[in-house]
């Protein structure tokens, strides 16, 4: 034989069958049930929005890095995932040259000017959501009911619907076993990804024990978030409907899907807990206490900013050793 | 079933399952090679960690199978022995598996096998002193065989005022591809036994364990039986897991105990040993024959006939595989060792020394490595780094060239077991630019 043509190369020889593409996918996996259901029951309005945003994804994200002469990463999916979630935080009713706009803050300015896929320090879906609804705010709140409904009567087009956070937030409401189900099943005026709970629910399942993301961040963000909300109820204090505050809004879509990018989400299980604690502490007051009815965007948005913070408080400890860290530079030369 | 396992088995935190591939190997027995007549054998003077050895015998000197031919009188050092009978040929400079160049001594097979006449069996070596085991132990060259060829001697001699508990065999063999210790504990279980009771009356009062992964189950039922009559001993099934073989990792999973940054296994009360090692402490005390043989591994996609070969030390992995039928086809990665800490080699002709595992011969799908890409920060080399280290940090800290953070995160704890390289899921170098980072860090010390 001939020796000529050998690779000799650093340890290790071999690699895991981990890819970029399959954690990707698994999300989009998981985000499938939720999706296909809001197509359900929003119509073929909603399927509409939903390819515009992940269309519009694909096309900024290559002619990113068409210009700035970087490979293509489209194929890994990153930037498909982007898009469902986009339109997850969108209401059905949005006008179409919205996406486009929601699109180029996600993929240009959040993701690709920081360095591209993993070095965006926010999430590129929320904060896209926060750039619209903040700047187009009469567009992005047109949250209606479903076209659809698979209990009780639903009417024959979209109306104009106000969102059970709202409807929370003017006291005047008391949801009853039949809106907890509602809930549940999707049967709820809201974007086009907070509307049903089991899907999602179903999907973060999928996500936990295909290990793609941990448990961490979910229940530590929902479980505070459910004590919170009952301790200090909107009707006073012990009064608060928990379960009603976790079924209804984006809470679910967000502690399962957004607060849990790997991007914009802390390493350590430790850190993850902060993370989840600080996103319920900030939704709880947003929701109660501040003029949205919902807050979990914003929470989870401000909570990314501490991650690196929060990654540097929680190093593990070093085996071997009672602290973070080992000998400096200096230590290893004496 | 896989589930339950996790309560009962012992193990480390952290690590991976790669795809172990033992299969090709793990159902064939050892099988004896011996070298040609003609053949040249390559005897590098340093196989061990410490102090080189000096050549005992000089061009044209014919030296006899089990002769004395390197040795030096350093504390940290151990003798190397020709394994055929033959002469020198000549003393040069030669090339070693990891890669490094050293002083070797080129013997030519004679075909006799003609043995060094002062070899003789003890068959009363229970009756000898601590000193005189050790002694024989020292000089017949033992070394770590597991990869790392620290001289046995000195593990088993710890200064008086570091108390033993633990005698723990390494028998988790986490690496992929390898089954030689797989096979030993099948076939050599005796000695291995007898090696280990050796091991365990040179510090009265300590316990023997015999660290083994439920994927040698055959191997466990055996050693199970056999040690049914010493107390003293105990068969510790493990969750197969990488680097379980790791010495702090091996000692963790069978006692509980984290051995300190900086301190020896000895620190912690616990000594730990190769298979193959302690079948050669058997070999030299029972038998005094001195480290002549060692199993191997040969195996990969592009090898003919994989199997687990016993060679003579010095032969070349050219001349091993002229006797095993060769190649498949055209190797495309070479490697000594596993294929997660393993050396990838640019010739056949280095000589197999004590601490040659394996040989591994991989085909171009088998040797594939994926382009870097991105870190998504899924956060999979911290969960699973076993010195609790933060690869992705690290390796920013390498790529900024900011070796006092690379420090500060603990750099250079990390031993380079490539668990963080193997499950990235964008193919990162971490282990590799760690590497890099420690050694540049270190050859800033010496200056």
């Amino acid at each position: 034989m001939s020796d000529t043509k050998l690779i000799v190369s650093s340890t290790p020889h071999v690699r895991s069958e981990d890819s970029i593409e399959k954690v990707m996918a698994d999300v989009l996996v998981a985000l499938a049930p939720a999706t296909l259901a809001s197509v359900y029951y929003f119509g073929f309005r909603a399927a509409f929005i939903i390819l515009l945003c992940v269309a519009w994804c694909l096309i900024f994200e290559m002619m990113y890095e068409r210009l700035a002469g970087k490979p293509y990463t489209i194929r890994d999916c990153s930037a498909a995932v982007t898009g469902v979630l986009l339109a997850l935080n969108l209401p059905v009713t949005v006008p179409f040259w919205l996406p486009p706009v929601g699109a180029f803050v996600a993929i240009v300015i959040v993701k690709q000017l920081f360095g591209g896929l993993g070095q965006n320090f926010m999430n590129p879906a929320l904060l896209a959501r926060a750039f619209l609804q903040t700047s187009f705010t009469s567009d992005t709140v047109g949250w209606v009911a479903p076209v659809r409904s698979l209990i009780g009567a639903s009417g024959p087009d979209a109306v104009s619907s106000a969102t059970p956070l709202a409807l929370l937030k003017e006291g005047v409401f008391t949801p009853q076993s039949a809106d907890y189900l509602n809930a549940l099943l999707g049967s709820v005026a809201g974007s086009m990804g907070e509307t049903s709970s089991a899907l999602i629910i179903l999907g973060g399942l999928y996500l936990i024990l295909r290990k793609v993301i941990s448990w961490h961040i979910p229940v530590s963000y929902l479980g505070l978030f459910g004590l919170l909300s009952f301790i200090f109820g909107r009707q006073g204090l012990f009064t608060g409907l928990p379960l009603y505050e976790i079924l209804t809004g984006g809470i679910l879509l967000g502690a399962l899907f957004m607060a849990t990018d790997y991007a914009t989400s802390p390493i350590t299980p430790l850190g993850k807990i902060i993370m989840g604690l600080g996103c319920a502490l900030l939704t709880f007051i947003i929701r109660t206490y501040g003029s949205y009815p919902e807050g979990v965007c914003y929470s989870i948005l401000l909570m990314n900013l501490a991650v690196p913070l929060i990654d540097r408080l929680t190093k593990p400890r070093v085996f071997g050793t009672s602290g973070t860290s080992g000998p400096t530079v200096k230590e290893a030369r004496s | 079933m896989a589930l339950l396992d996790v309560f009962r088995l012992h193990t480390f935190i952290g690590g991976v399952h790669p795809h172990t591939e033992k299969e090709r190997t793990n159902s064939k027995p050892i099988e004896v090679i011996l070298p040609k007549l003609g053949a040249e054998l390559i005897y590098p003077c340093s196989q061990h960690i410490g102090a080189p050895c000096e050549p005992l015998a000089a061009p044209g000197d014919r030296v006899l199978a089990g002769q004395k031919i390197a040795g030096s009188d350093a504390f940290v050092s151990a003798p190397v022995h020709a394994s055929v009978s033959g002469v020198v040929k000549e003393i040069r400079d030669i090339l070693t598996p990891s890669g490094t160049r050293c002083k070797g001594i080129v013997v030519e097979n004679d075909g006799k096998h003609e043995q060094w006449p002062d070899l003789k069996p003890n068959p009363d070596f229970r009756s000898f002193s601590k000193e005189q085991i050790i002694g024989l132990i020292k000089e017949a060259g033992i070394v770590g065989m597991g990869g790392a060829g620290f001289p046995t001697h000195i593990k088993l001699n710890p200064p008086p005022d570091k108390k033993i508990e633990y005698c723990i065999v390494n028998a988790a063999e986490c690496e992929p591809y390898l089954t030689n210790d797989h096979r030993l504990l099948l076939e050599e279980t005796d000695r291995l036994i007898t090696g280990l009771r050796i091991i365990l009356s040179l510090h009265p009062g300590s316990k023997g364990i015999i660290g083994i992964e439920t994927n040698k189950m055959d191997a466990i039922d055996i050693l199970k039986k056999k040690c049914r009559d010493f107390p003293d001993i105990t068969v510790m099934e493990l969750m197969p897991k990488y680097p379980q073989g790791s010495e702090k990792q091996l000692i963790y999973a069978c006692t509980g105990r984290e051995v300190r940054s900086g301190t020896l296994p000895a620190d912690s009360g616990c000594v730990v040993n190769n298979v193959d090692t302690v079948v050669a402490v058997e070999r030299a005390v029972v038998r005094g024959r001195p480290l002549m043989r060692r199993v191997v591994t040969v195996t990969g996609g592009a090898v003919k006939r994989p199997g687990n070969y016993k060679v003579r030390l010095g032969m070349t992995y050219r001349d091993l595989m002229d006797a095993i039928d060769g190649f498949a086809e055209e190797p495309v990665k070479m490697i000594s060792g596993g294929p997660m800490m393993g050396v990838s080699m640019f010739t056949l002709d280095v000589p197999i020394v004590k601490t040659s595992s394996a040989f591994l011969c991989f085909t171009e799908e088998e040797a594939v490595i994926p382009p870097e890409r991105n870190c998504i920060r899924c956060g999979k080399c911290v969960s699973q780094c076993p010195m609790y280290l933060m690869p992705y940090m690290l390796n920013q800290s390498v790529i900024r060239g900011d070796l006092d953070a690379f420090c500060a995160d603990g750099g250079l704890e990390c031993m380079e077991c490539g668990t963080c390289s193997y499950s990235c899921p964008a193919k990162r170098h971490l282990a590799q630019s760690i590497r890099a980072a420690k050694r540049e860090v270190l050859a800033k010390r010496k200056k």
